[in-house]
This record gives structure tokens, C-alpha cells and sequence, in this order.
């Protein structure tokens, strides 16, 4: 072996012993990593409790209800398999929509109710004109076949 | 053709000067036809409306972070494995131009960020990790202009930036593998794609016109980084004259 196989062996050998640690490094912080809990992980009592933290999943169609002030409103965000009321007071983003995503940070009442103090909207990745969208919303309606030379569908995890 | 005579930074000088208009010329044709096909052939998104045009300008620079940070790094693992010193040169012209592209990936992220999610700045995994490859370039070249040392300068950023490079992958697949606020991949290799067509290929264009001005610049700046090394008398472009002044010295 010449001196400069070596070297680049001795540089290769670092990089997997260094991604190795990462991996392992990752994995032991993988709660503290993440940005939001789901309401699943809030009922099942993964989420913290006495402190501040994010829920985030979809707003159920037709659950939003504003209060007469104008400023309070009430949601329930879901994940499809559980689902949690919230409380806001505040203005909401402009993007935030029955049926879709938003991440909420505030605390758990004790009622079972999240108290939020801030709520943000989740986009997706879908990008498309107006009208695409809106053949496609009348192909789900009408349970037809939706058109796949327009967008991919979605899978479970990004209608999140 | 024998390609390794231009590991040589006196063959390589004036090639890369004959190179730099090309590269140009192509950049620029492609940001005016990418940049006016985003903002006027591209239809209106159905929910974000106009502020998604952002994208054209945030993807393509996003992308172009973290693609320079890993070319930046093999070019130092070259110049480690082979003592090379146009290597080194070619990581420390990358440097500038990869941290450009992240600052410019943050800075239009913010900007989208405000009146789409309702906040400028949060911490999640994709946001933080792109924050930390900022650093990584900062750290980088103060690494290198604090040692005044070349070679250990070299070698000690060397280093750095191929530590570095585990950051690459966290940050692409960052919003896979934990809950973030940032949105998925609209294009992505497994996938394919999750946008208009208009909209995909005024974001390719852009792409590429980002790839031809960051090698335009980088030539340049390499150029910049040979002669201030050499510490060569001239910027004439002969190779001959480049020779007298390395044997001169």
C-alpha cells in the first residue's frame, strides 16, 4: 500500500466511524429532536407535562369555532387516530385551514384541553394552480380515479 | 488530452480563465429565462398564492448548500490523500460561494416562512441544521486565515470540512426522519415530483443557472486564491509567465 492509499484509507475509515457515531448520537436524542408531538403521543402521555410544548396534525373539517370576540378560537387537531381540542387566542396564519396541517405550542389544561399560545400553519408539498386543485377536489367528490398526470397523491405521512 | 497536467495550477490558471465566460454567459441566460418563467409563466399556487414564488430563488440555493459543502469536502479529502495543492485551492474557493447559497437559502426561507407558517424563524430539525451548515462554512475559513501557517492551515480545515459532512444528510433528510414544521421533498428521486410541471421546470432552470454561476465564480476565485498563494507578479493569463515566476522565486 502506497502512503497515499493510506491516507485515503485512513480518511474513509474516519467518515464511517464518524457517521456511526452520528447515527448513534441521533438516535439517543431522537425526542429532543422533534419539533411537535402528535396527539396520539399527547394521549398515550409522551408529550411533557407542567411545560410548554407542540402538538401538531391536521384541523378537523368543521371543527374551528371563533368566539364573539373575534380573537378566541376553538379546533380539534387530529392525526386521524386520536384527536385533541385546542384553545387560541390570537390571529391565526393565513394559510391555516380546516383539513389542514398546523402546529400549535402551549400547554395541556387540565380538561384535556390544549391551551395554546402560538399557532402555526403547516404547508404540504404539493404545489399547484388553483384550477388543478380544484378538478381535483371535484374527482375526490365524485369518487373518481384522481388524475396522476397532474400530482402525485399523497401518502399518510404528508397529509400530515 | 491528458486531463492531470491541469492539476498543475499553472496549467490549470489559464484554463479556467478561458472557462469563466463561458460558464457566465450561460448563467445569466439561464436566471433571466428561469426567473421570468417563475414569476410570470408559473401558474398561482391554490393556497400560498403568490408568496410560493419564493421557491425559485429558495429551493435551487437550498440545493446548492449543501451540494458545495459535499464537493468542498472531497476536494479536501483529495488535497489530504494526495498532498495536492490545487485541491486545497479549489476547498477554499468553494467556501465563500457555499456559504452564500446557505445564508441566501435561509434568508428567502424566513421571508416565505412569515406569511405562510406565521413566524420568521422556529427550531426544528430542517431550519437548525441548515443554521449549523452556515457555521460549518464560517468555521471553515476562520480556520484557515487564523493559522498563518499554509499547509497546517490547509490540512487543519481540511479536517474540519470533512467532519462536516455528516451534517449534509441530516439536513436533506431531516424532515423524514423527525416531525418538523419545514414540509417534505416536493422533488425527490423516490418520489418524483409534487408540483406543477411550469412550476418544476422554472425551478430546474434556476438550478442549473445556480450550479453555472457558482463554477463561474469559483474558477474566478480560485484564480484569485493561486496568484495570492504563488505570490505570482502578474495576472497575465501566458502559462509561460506563470513558470518564469515560480522558478524566479
Amino acid at each position: 500500500m502506497k502512503p497515499r492509499h493510506k491516507r485515503f484509507a485512513f480518511i474513509g475509515l474516519g467518515l464511517v466511524v464518524l457517521g456511526i457515531a452520528t447515527v448513534l448520537v441521533l438516535n439517543a436524542f431522537q425526542s429532543n429532536l422533534v419539533f411537535f408531538f402528535t396527539p396520539t403521543q399527547v394521549v398515550s402521555g409522551e408529550a411533557p407535562k407542567g411545560r410548554s410544548f407542540r402538538i401538531g396534525g391536521m384541523v378537523e373539517d368543521g371543527s374551528l369555532v371563533r368566539e364573539k370576540d373575534g380573537l378566541t378560537v376553538h379546533f380539534i387537531v387530529t392525526d386521524t387516530a386520536k384527536r385533541l381540542p385546542v384553545t387560541y387566542k390570537g390571529i391565526l396564519p393565513d394559510l391555516f385551514k380546516e383539513g389542514k396541517g398546523a402546529v400549535a405550542q402551549g400547554q395541556l389544561g387540565n380538561d384535556g384541553t390544549f391551551v395554546a399560545s402560538e399557532v402555526l400553519a403547516k404547508h404540504d408539498e404539493n404545489y399547484m394552480p388553483p384550477e388543478a386543485a380544484e378538478a381535483m377536489a371535484k374527482a375526490k367528490a365524485s369518487g373518481a380515479q384522481q388524475s396522476k398526470s397532474l400530482v402525485v397523491p399523497q401518502g399518510t405521512k404528508d397529509s400530515l | 488530452m491528458i486531463w492531470s497536467k491541469y492539476s498543475a495550477p499553472q496549467a490549470f490558471y489559464p484554463l479556467a480563465g478561458r472557462l469563466i465566460p463561458w460558464f457566465a454567459a450561460v448563467a445569466i441566460i439561464l436566471m433571466v429565462v428561469g426567473l421570468y418563467m417563475g414569476f410570470f409563466v408559473a401558474p398561482t399556487d391554490f393556497q400560498q398564492g403568490e408568496s410560493y414564488r419564493i421557491i425559485f430563488v429558495h429551493v435551487p440555493a437550498a440545493w446548492m448548500s449543501m451540494f458545495l459543502y459535499v464537493v468542498m469536502a472531497i476536494w479536501a479529502g483529495v488535497g489530504m490523500g494526495l498532498n495536492a495543492r490545487l485541491s486545497f485551492m479549489m476547498a477554499q474557493a468553494i467556501a465563500p460561494t457555499g456559504a452564500m447559497f446557505t445564508f441566501l437559502a435561509l434568508l428567502t426561507g424566513a421571508m416565505w416562512g412569515k406569511p405562510t407558517w406565521g413566524a420568521w424563524w422556529v427550531w426544528d430539525a430542517r431550519l437548525t441544521s441548515e443554521l449549523i451548515l452556515l457555521f460549518q462554512y464560517a468555521g471553515v475559513m476562520l480556520l484557515r486565515t487564523s493559522i498563518d501557517d499554509l499547509r497546517r492551515a490547509d490540512r487543519s480545515s481540511a479536517v474540519f470540512a470533512l467532519v462536516g459532512v455528516v451534517n449534509v444528510p441530516i439536513i436533506y433528510y431531516s424532515v423524514q426522519w423527525w416531525n418538523t414544521l419545514h414540509q417534505g421533498a416536493s422533488v425527490s428521486m423516490a418520489t418524483g415530483s409534487k408540483m406543477a410541471a411550469t412550476m418544476l421546470m422554472a425551478m430546474l432552470i434556476m438550478t442549473i443557472a445556480f450550479w453555472m454561476y457558482s463554477i463561474a465564480v469559483i474558477l474566478a476565485r480560485v484564480r484569485c486564491v493561486m496568484v495570492e498563494r504563488e505570490s505570482l507578479p502578474t495576472w497575465d493569463d501566458k502559462p509561460a509567465v506563470i513558470h518564469e515566476a515560480v522558478e524566479a522565486r
